[in-house]
């Protein structure tokens, strides 16, 4: 169906950005209006596209006209729907805690900081609307631009930590775009499902596999999906407390939604993506950089850098569940990319409220905190229990598919690490809960129960942590229609 | 059996759920906060006693919360062994609640409104795990009771709470994820359901040796019923509250661990399975160990609470092996136990918390002479441990005569052993506690101005005790449950 609701989608947090920009320098006060209005009438079109794809299947819309397979196209069905939906909701709910800290933190560069913010958005809603293998690169690098820039925003070793990220990035894009050409030489065409038409005729050509190889390559530095990671950590622990809440739960999420997007795109009954071997290796891979993302999460001794860690090994979730190429595998990566953008995003909710009190994350920051903090501790448990793995929060749901599809494909070493990756994330967060729980701040003073000063998060930061809290719940009970109206309707019979 | 769509079920587990906000609000009124704790107790009791009738009657109740995965959603089904369970714990909280008011107002507690607070939500937990109707909804809400009993168990938040703190979720939380998480996948890809079905649902459909696997990892990842090697966390635990001590660690967290292996027995391989597989012997001679080490253990421990912790152990290894026997009679010895043995065990456990409020104190060794001071106690203390060791005329004697005539039925002449002996060593341990009160006289001017607990400790634990000796005379309405539990 040809429709042009879910370009604006895409329009609104793009064009404030410019307003931002032009009025956002003389008149601080209406920056924080202006972008959460743009991203409330986001996430409400995003909401009625889902609807309406749900509804009469995907919706098209050619850009000036030009019909493809030569002009650009923003297609959208039901999973990117879901997409647009979730970036949208996650970056409307993650702005009202970044306003307050980008007040603190950037006072008088409060308009640079939401105009790369909203491009950001914006890109990323790209990234999940092109249905054009260029087009991607685009908005892949528009995305990447904006990171390294918010990044660079950030206090102390930031502007190294976003050089870093810059040629690590650098050389993913690159990476990518040689893939893209490869692919452009062999089929002449650039839009997605065109190319997908070309392919069975390509079967085991070596130019083939070396273009998808490049665009993997390219995807997984992008992604940090284990041993390409490096750049990770310090990028996302020292990027202002404003954007980490916004990068964390969708960056990583939204490119291997893309990954995941070209596997289901190529592949069909006549053209199988990888052979066998690379398919066990990819989940090797996977598996192996889960336990050790896991094992560096627990050697960290600051809140974010540990989250980071824990990203990292989430990706690798991920991406072997990707690979594990069947049904189950498949809808537990998805499911679980909804589900670890909306954990992520209530655990760095809880760890920037908890920097705005405290002042910082190192672990000794944490001492006492459920009697200085009760509701953002309250908020922060639900989180990591979805992070572990408890039933009814989301993160069960998803790690349930994802060790089905393991077992079902018979790849033991990728059940394993996830086991093995939800126990170091009890001990994790239960070495936090710990802290919060049992030590006091003072020294010494352990054995007493003298009431501690209150100081509770503001409410701009309690009520988004505790709506994310609230839908870590309410997906995890609603597993059951996302997964049949949404995720399965779009894994092709060739799985 | 017709199932009938109700909500009362989910009724009764919401109603200390949602309890616990009011109990929270009411922070800095004891009174009321006391008042709602029971009010919300007595309206459990009242839902699930209400649904005894219609259980008795062949009905099971049945309520869909919500669809997860395909064929498994989240589903409460009320029948009759799920029926046992949730009127002994719900029945047992309300006598809790009144010994939490004596125990924790005599000694000044601390954190009184967060003790009450988890409290509710652990026995909503607790209904969950008795009322779920598949493996699943069984599985989520022992996660949750595991957690939500973590500050039950580090209440003191010092030191040693923060230590054991950490072995129980160690124990507990590291084998439900590490053992019974993998366990119900496998079932699940090779079922394609995880509905309780009596007689199992994996009849045909797994070769012997992945049932013993399944039954290995089943057993232990349900850490909560202390089967050895992974009992260590139920001493450490003893540094909770006694009322935490006697309700949870002696009737819910436990007999949830227990009910869940039923529930594995039962429903899910299926006796039948098993027998074939010839698979009963293994969980007997899991359990027999158990029973002995840990009654052997129990002799040694000076500290009264740690005693009856690893009286515990040998107790719940006694429910595992009734059911390991696979026999009707044996299983009904293990159905009946899970009930018989929580009367018992918590009267013990609330005398031990009432000799402490009195007195301060923790050791066996020191309690000599108390039962001329506090004559109820210690009688109530005898009752209790006449029942556990299985003597007439106490509710204990029926589920281990039981056992016992299951072990002879089947031509297990170790299991005979087993039982005997372990019996003779429950006489060891408890017998004397009861002779150091009554007989043995106290040291010059220790038992000076020693009276008797405050009253909301010592009727709770008379209660307790004149059930357990009811339980005697009239069991029929248990002895009916757990028949047709069983489908007998």
């Amino acid at each position: 169906m040809k429709s042009n609701l879910h370009m604006y989608v895409m329009a609104a947090p793009l064009l404030t950005a410019f307003l931002v920009n032009a009025w956002g320098r003389s008149n601080r006060k209406i920056i924080a209006p202006m972008v959460l209005g743009a991203l409330a009438l986001s996430t409400l079109l995003a909401i009625i596209v889902l609807k309406q794809t749900l509804g009469s299947g995907s919706l098209s819309y050619t850009v000036g006209a030009w019909t493809p397979p030569w002009g650009i196209e923003l297609l959208v069905d039901p999973l990117s729907a879901l997409m647009l939906l979730l970036i949208s909701a996650v970056s409307f709910i993650a702005t009202f805690a970044a306003v307050p800290c980008v007040k603190r933190d950037l006072e008088d560069r409060q308009h640079i900081f939401f105009t790369l913010y909203l491009i950001l958005i914006a890109g990323l809603m790209g990234l999940v609307l092109t249905a054009d293998a260029f087009n991607l690169y685009v908005m892949l690098e528009i995305t990447s631009i904006t990171t390294y820039g918010l990044i660079a925003l950030g206090r102390g070793r930031a502007p190294l930590s976003s050089f870093n990220y810059i040629i690590m990035g650098s050389v993913g894009a690159s990476f990518y775009l040689l893939g893209v050409g490869y692919l452009y030489l062999l089929t002449g065409t650039l839009n997605l499902a065109d190319i997908a038409r070309y392919l069975p005729a390509l079967q085991g050509s070596a130019a083939m596999a070396t273009a998808l190889a490049f665009i993997l390559v390219g995807l997984w530095i992008k992604m940090a999906f284990f041993p390409l990671h490096g750049w990770l950590p310090r990028a996302y622990s020292d990027a202002p407390d404003g954007a980490g809440v916004l990068i964390a739960p969708l960056m990583t999420k939204v490119t291997i939604y893309l990954m995941v997007r070209l596997m289901l795109t190529f592949q069909s009954p006549e053209f199988l993506l990888m052979s066998m071997d690379v398919r066990t290796l990819v989940i090797w891979v996977a598996a192996i950089g889960i336990i050790c993302a896991s094992s560096l999460a627990l050697a960290q001794r600051n809140l974010k850098q540990m989250l980071t860690y824990i990203i990292i090994a989430e990706v690798g979730y991920m991406v072997g569940g990707a690979w594990l190429a069947n049904d189950q595998g498949l809808t537990g990566a998805l499911l679980h990319i909804v589900n670890d953008a909306l954990m992520t995003l209530c655990l760095f909710l809880a760890a920037v409220a908890i920097s705005y009190r405290t002042g910082g994350l190192g672990f000794d920051r944490l001492k006492g905190l459920y009697r200085r903090m009760p509701w953002t501790m309250a908020f922060f448990t639900v989180g990591a229990f979805s992070m572990i793995g408890i039933p009814p929060t989301c993160g069960f749901f998803s790690k349930w598919y994802l060790l089905l599809g393991g077992i079902e494909a018979g790849q033991w070493e990728f059940v394993v690490a996830l086991i093995f990756s939800s126990l170091v994330n009890a001990v994790l967060f239960f070495r936090i809960i710990e802290l919060a729980y049992f030590s006091r701040p003072e020294e010494g003073a352990s054995s007493e129960h003298l009431p501690l000063e209150r100081q509770e998060a503001p409410w701009s930061m309690l009520t988004p942590l505790a709506v994310t809290a609230g839908l870590l719940i309410v997906v995890g009970l609603g597993t059951g229609p996302l997964v049949d109206n949404v995720i399965r309707l779009m894994i092709p019979v060739a799985f | 059996m017709t199932p009938i769509v109700s909500i009362w079920p989910l009724a009764a587990i919401l109603v200390s759920l949602l309890g616990a906000l009011p109990i929270l609000l009411a922070n800095r009124q004891p009174n009321l906060r006391e008042s709602w704790t029971i009010l919300i107790a007595l309206v459990k009791l009242t839902i699930v006693a209400s649904l005894l009738p219609g259980v008795l009657a062949g009905n099971s109740y049945i309520f869909t919360i919500a669809q997860v995965i395909p064929g498994v959603p989240i589903e409460l089904r009320v029948d009759a062994l799920g029926m046992i369970f949730a009127l002994v714990a719900s029945c047992l909280w309300l006598f809790t609640s009144i010994y939490s008011i004596g125990y924790m107002r005599a000694l000044s507690e601390h954190a009184q409104t967060r003790y009450y607070a988890s409290f509710a939500v652990a026995i909503s937990a607790t209904l969950g795990v008795a009322f779920a109707g598949n493996l699943l909804t069984m599985y989520l809400f022992y996660e949750v009771l595991s957690l939500s009993t973590y500050p039950l168990v580090t209440h003191e938040q010092n030191a040693e709470a923060r230590a054991s703190g950490r072995k129980y979720l160690t124990y507990i939380l590291g084998t439900s994820i590490g053992l019974a998480l993998p366990a119900m996948l496998i079932t699940y890809s090779v079922a394609g359901t995880l509905d309780f079905t009596t007689g199992g649902i994996l009849a045909g459909k797994a070769s012997p040796d992945l049932l013993a696997l399944l039954v290995i990892l089943f057993l232990f990842g349900f850490a909560k019923a202390g089967l050895m090697p992974f009992h260590g966390w139920l001493p450490a635990a003893m540094v909770a509250p006694t009322p935490v001590s006697s309700f949870l660690h002696g009737v819910a967290v436990v007999k949830a661990g227990v009910f869940a292996i039923f529930r594995i027995i039962f429903d899910i391989l299926g006796p039948e399975t098993l027998q074939s597989a010839d698979l009963g012997s293994l969980i007997t001679y899991i359990a027999s160990v158990t029973i002995l080490v840990a009654s052997m253990v129990a002799l040694t421990q000076d500290s009264m609470k740690r005693r009856l912790a690893y009286s515990t152990i040998g107790q719940l290894a006694y429910m595992v092996l009734g059911a390991g026997m696979l026999s009707a009679t044996g299983m009904l010895g293990g159905v009946m136990h899970l009930a018989m043995h929580a009367f018992g065990k918590i009267t013990l456990f609330f005398c031990a918390g009432a000799i402490y409020v009195a007195t301060k104190k923790k050791n066996i060794s020191q309690m000599d002479g108390l039962g001329r001071r506090m004559p109820i106690t210690y009688f109530a203390f005898f009752l209790g441990s006449l029942s556990i060791i299985g003597m007439p005329p106490m509710g204990g004697f029926i589920s281990k005569w039981s056992l016992l005539l299951g072990a002879v039925e089947g031509d297990q002449l170790i299991l005979i052993i087993v039982l005997l002996i372990s019996s003779f060593l429950n006489a060891a341990y408890f017998f004397p506690i009861v002779y150091r009160g009554f007989f043995v006289p106290a040291k010059e001017g220790e038992a000076e101005g020693i009276s008797e607990a405050p009253l909301f400790c010592l009727v709770p634990l008379s209660l307790t005790a004149l059930i357990s000796l009811a339980l005697f005379f009239y069991p029929d309405t248990l002895l009916k449950l757990a028949r047709m539990a069983l489908g007998l």
